[in-house]
C-alpha cells in the first residue's frame, strides 16, 4: 500500500467530526506552528516541501506564499478556493465532505504563516451540504479554541468564513473569484497586478486550492523534509485523484506521485481496469482543460518508456504527445466512446461557462462549440476540421484568464491525436451517428516516425 | 517624478514617463504604429484589456530582464519597462493574431453598416477594413437582441455592441450613480439597464460618444443621415453643467446632431451634458468655432471642407460668415 496523507483515516467513522479527527491526531499541526514555530518558518517548512498548487496550474505553493507582499497596517487575506467546477474534478468536494477539518486546520496554519487574520474558503455554490459541513466544523473548531480571538493563548487571532459562489466555473480563476467575493461580477482580473500584490479589496492576497491547504497539515507535522521523500522529482507528496469514464473502480484516490499511468488505470488498489473488459481508448489525464491523449500516449512515453502520475512526466513531449496533470481529474475513455461527442460536450461547457470579457474567448467558444456539433451531427465539411485548428489558435494565448486557453487546448489536442476520427465522421455523416469510430489504433504502440511536432 | 523610461516601439525609441503603457507610448509617437483600441479609453479608469485588437509583441522586456514575453500582451494594459523593445505592425505573429481577433469580433456583428447610423464613423468598420477578410467563416445565426429603449434619447441595439465595457464605465465614472451594467455571461453577455430602467441623468448621452460601434445610438439623429454627408463644425457656448466644447453636424443650414469633440483616437476630449447634445440644435445657440478636422482617412472628409466651397449656411448667416472668418479669407485667397 502507497502512504497515503489526506485519506489516511477517510473510513473512520465519525472523521468528519472534530472528536474523531482529534482523536486520530488531528490539529497537531496547529498546536505545532502556533506555538512552536515562527511564520516565516511555516513558509520554509511548506518552500522545503516542494508542494505545488493542487489546483492546476502546479506553481509552487511556498513560493506563492513567499512573494506576498507584507506592507505594514494593511490586511492580509488567505482565500481557499473551493469552487471546484471542472469536468472530471472532484476531490476537493470529497476531500470537504469526508474531513472538513483538515482543510480547517490547513487553513489556520496557512493563516498563521502568512499573517492573514481574515480568511475565506469560497466554496461553488452547487455545494450546499460541502458549505453546511464546513460550517458545522467551523463551529466545532472554533468551540473548541482553534478559531477566534488568542488561538491556544498564543495571540493569534482568526476569522473564518465559508463564503458560496454563484456557480460560475469562471469564478474558479483567482481573480475572478476575488472579484466574486467582493460581491462584483466575477470577471477575472487583468493581471498585472497580481492577488500576491492587489487581491481581495486591494490588499494583498493569496488564493490556494483546497487539496494544496490540506496538504499543509502533514507537512507541518511530519516536516518538509519528510514530505519529499514521497513523489518523485520535483513533483513531491501524494495527491488525490478524481477518476471517472469508463473505469472498473472509479472514484477519489490519493496516489504517490510518481505512479505509473499503466498501474494506476490497471491495478486492484487504484481503477482496476476499463470496465467491461473493453479496451482503453484515450484519456484525459488532468481535468476537462488539459489535452486529450490516446491510449498509447497515456501509457508511454513518445520514447517509449513508462508515462508516471506526475507533473514532468504528464507533460512530457509538450502539447504534440503530452498533456497536464492539472487538477487532478482524470477521465478514461473505453473503445467504444466517441472523441468528437467528447470534444463537442467539452467545447459546450467552455461556451456556457465563459465569461463574456475578452472578444477571443466570447465569440470563439461559441463559434467552437457550433463547429463541433455540426461535425458531430453529420452535418460537417473537411474544411470545418482546419477551421477548427484555426479558431484555437486564435483563442489560445490571448485572453485575459486561462479560460480560453483551457477551451482551446482539448479542441486542438483531440484533432491533434484523433484526427482520422473527425474525418470519418464527415465522411460517413449517416454511419458515424449509429455507430463509433472504435479503438482503431490509437492503443497500438507507437512508432517512432508517427511522433511528430506539428503544432 | 522620477526619470523617464526608454522604450522602443517598432524601431522607433521613445522617453516616457515610467508606468506609461505600450499603448499611449505608441500614441506619443503617433502614425502607423499605434495599435488600434476596441475597448480602451484613456479617459475612463480601469478600462481596456478585453478586445484585445491592441496586442503587440514585446520581444525584450527591458534593460534588466532582457528575456522576452511569453504571450502576446494587451499593450493597453501593460506598462512600459525601461529598455523594452515591441513589435506591432513589424511583426507578422501581432498582424495574424489581430487579424484573428477582428475576424471573432466580426462573427456575431451584424454587418448592418447599409443601415446603421455608426457606419462612416465605426471603429469596428475601419479596424475590419483593415484587417478583416473578405468573407467570413461563420455559417451560423448570430446571436440577435430586441431593440431597447434607455430613456427618450438613446437607442440600444445589443446585436452591434462588442461588450467593450466602454459605456458601461462611462455611466460608472462621470454619472452620478450606476445605472446600468452586464447581465448574463458568454456570448450571451448583454449592455442592460436591469428591468429596462431609463437612463437618466445630465450626462448619459455620452455613452453614445465611447461606443465604437453602433450599439448605442442617438435617438434624435437615428436615420436622419449618412454622417459622410454631414459636415463637422467645432462650437462652444456657455453651459451650466458641461464645458459647452462640441461638434455640431450640418447638414444644409440643419444641425441634425451635436457630439463631444473628438481626437484622432476617436476619444471625446471632454464630455458633454444631454442639454448640449439632445436640447440645442439649433445654429443660434451655439457659436461656431471652425470646421472640425477631419483625418484624410475617414470617409467623413470625402467631401469635406477641402473642398473650399463654403457651406450655404455660411453664405447666408452673417453671425457664421463672421465666426469662420479666416476660413473664409483662405478660402477667398485660393
Amino acid at each position: 500500500m502507497a502512504r497515503k496523507l489526506l485519506l489516511e483515516h477517510i473510513n473512520v467513522p465519525g472523521i468528519n467530526t472534530l472528536d474523531v479527527y482529534r482523536q486520530k491526531g488531528g490539529y497537531r499541526a496547529v498546536e505545532k506552528a502556533l506555538k512552536t514555530l515562527t511564520p516565516d518558518e511555516v513558509v520554509e517548512e511548506v518552500k522545503k516541501s516542494g508542494l505545488r498548487g493542487r489546483g492546476g496550474a502546479g506553481f509552487p505553493t511556498g513560493m506563492k506564499w513567499s512573494f506576498l507582499a507584507k506592507p505594514e497596517g494593511v490586511a492580509r487575506y488567505l482565500v481557499c478556493n473551493a469552487d471546484e467546477s471542472e469536468p472530471g474534478t472532484f476531490k476537493d468536494r470529497y476531500l470537504m465532505t469526508y474531513i472538513p477539518h483538515a482543510l480547517i486546520e490547513g487553513m489556520i496554519v496557512a493563516s498563521y504563516a502568512l499573517g492573514a487574520k481574515t480568511s475565506y474558503i469560497y466554496v461553488r455554490g452547487e455545494m450546499m451540504p460541502q458549505i453546511r459541513i464546513l460550517e458545522r466544523a467551523i463551529a466545532e473548531a472554533k468551540a473548541a479554541g482553534f478559531l477566534g480571538k488568542n488561538i491556544l493563548g498564543t495571540g493569534y487571532d482568526l476569522e473564518l468564513y465559508v463564503q458560496p459562489g454563484g456557480g460560475a466555473y469562471i469564478c474558479g480563476e483567482e481573480t475572478a473569484l476575488l472579484e466574486s467575493l467582493e460581491g462584483k461580477r466575477g470577471n477575472p482580473r487583468i493581471k498585472p497586478p497580481f492577488p500576491a500584490i492587489a487581491g481581495l479589496y486591494g490588499c494583498p492576497t493569496v488564493v490556494n486550492n483546497v487539496e494544496s491547504i490540506a496538504a499543509v497539515v502533514p507537512i507541518i507535522n511530519d516536516g518538509g523534509d519528510e514530505y519529499t521523500k514521497i513523489g518523485i522529482g520535483r513533483s513531491t507528496g501524494t495527491k488525490l485523484i478524481s477518476a471517472s469514464g469508463n473505469l472498473v473502480k472509479p472514484g477519489v484516490y490519493e496516489i504517490e506521485l510518481g505512479l505509473p499511468v499503466e498501474e494506476f488505470i490497471y491495478s486492484d488498489e487504484y481503477c482496476g481496469g476499463i470496465a467491461n473488459g473493453k479496451r482503453l481508448k484515450a484519456t484525459v489525464a488532468g481535468g476537462s482543460s488539459v489535452p486529450v491523449l490516446p491510449a498509447n500516449l497515456t501509457l508511454k512515453l513518445a520514447n517509449g518508456e513508462p508515462r508516471l502520475m506526475s507533473y514532468e512526466s504528464l507533460s512530457e513531449g509538450g502539447f504534440a504527445t503530452g498533456t497536464m496533470m492539472g487538477s487532478g481529474g482524470f477521465i478514461a475513455f473505453d473503445e467504444d466512446q466517441c472523441i468528437v461527442r467528447n470534444t463537442w460536450n467539452f467545447s459546450r461547457f467552455y461556451h456556457h461557462e465563459s465569461c463574456g470579457q475578452c472578444s477571443p474567448c466570447r465569440e470563439g467558444t461559441g463559434w467552437m462549440e457550433k463547429v463541433l456539433h455540426r461535425i458531430e451531427h453529420g452535418h460537417g465539411k473537411m474544411s470545418d476540421i482546419d477551421l477548427l485548428v484555426d479558431v484555437s489558435r486564435k483563442i489560445e494565448g490571448n485572453t485575459i484568464c486561462p479560460l480560453g486557453d483551457a477551451a482551446a487546448w482539448p479542441v486542438a489536442s483531440a484533432i491533434r491525436h484523433f484526427r482520422d476520427e473527425f474525418e470519418w465522421h464527415v465522411r460517413e455523416p449517416l454511419k458515424s451517428q449509429e455507430t463509433n469510430y472504435g479503438i482503431a489504433k490509437y492503443a497500438e504502440p507507437i512508432a517512432k516516425a508517427e511522433v511528430t511536432t506539428d503544432n | 517624478m522620477s526619470e523617464k523610461v526608454k522604450v522602443t516601439i517598432d524601431g522607433i525609441t521613445v522617453e516616457v514617463e515610467p508606468g506609461t503603457t505600450i499603448l499611449n507610448a505608441a500614441r506619443q509617437i503617433g502614425g502607423d504604429i499605434v495599435p488600434p483600441a476596441m475597448c480602451y479609453y484613456s479617459k475612463l479608469e480601469g478600462s481596456g484589456g478585453k478586445c484585445r485588437t491592441c496586442i503587440v509583441k514585446v520581444s525584450k522586456g527591458s534593460e534588466k530582464d532582457p528575456r522576452p514575453m511569453p504571450k502576446l500582451v494587451a499593450s493597453c494594459r501593460t506598462t512600459v519597462m525601461d529598455g523594452m523593445e515591441v513589435q506591432n505592425i513589424t511583426s507578422p505573429e501581432v498582424m495574424e493574431a489581430r487579424a484573428g481577433v477582428v475576424e471573432i469580433l466580426l462573427i456575431n456583428h451584424p454587418l448592418d453598416c447599409p443601415v446603421c447610423d455608426q457606419a462612416g464613423e465605426c471603429d469596428l468598420q475601419n479596424l475590419g477594413y483593415e484587417h478583416g477578410l473578405q468573407k467570413t467563416r461563420y455559417e451560423f445565426e448570430r446571436r440577435t437582441f430586441e431593440r431597447i429603449d434607455i430613456g427618450d434619447k438613446i437607442q440600444l441595439h445589443m446585436n452591434r455592441c462588442i461588450l467593450c465595457y466602454r459605456c458601461v464605465f462611462t455611466a460608472d465614472q462621470i454619472t452620478n450613480k450606476r445605472v446600468h451594467g452586464i447581465l448574463n455571461r458568454g456570448d450571451h453577455s448583454e449592455i442592460s439597464t436591469y428591468i429596462q430602467t431609463a437612463v437618466d441623468n445630465d450626462f448619459s448621452g455620452n455613452v453614445i460618444d465611447v461606443c465604437p460601434v453602433g450599439a448605442l445610438t442617438d435617438k434624435t439623429f437615428r436615420f436622419k443621415n449618412r454622417v459622410w454627408f454631414t459636415k463637422p463644425v467645432d462650437a462652444h457656448r456657455d453651459c451650466p453643467t458641461c464645458s459647452g466644447k462640441v461638434t455640431l453636424w450640418y447638414k444644409g443650414a440643419d444641425v441634425l446632431r451635436v457630439t463631444a469633440r473628438k481626437d484622432i483616437y476617436g476619444e471625446v476630449e471632454e464630455f458633454i451634458c444631454n442639454t448640449c447634445r439632445f436640447e440645442k440644435k439649433k445654429t443660434d445657440d451655439w457659436v461656431l468655432e471652425h470646421p472640425t478636422h477631419i483625418s484624410d482617412a475617414s470617409v467623413i472628409s470625402s467631401n469635406h471642407y477641402e473642398t473650399m466651397i463654403p457651406l450655404p449656411v455660411i453664405q447666408e448667416n452673417l453671425r457664421l460668415q463672421e465666426a469662420n472668418k479666416v476660413e473664409l479669407e483662405k478660402t477667398a485667397k485660393f
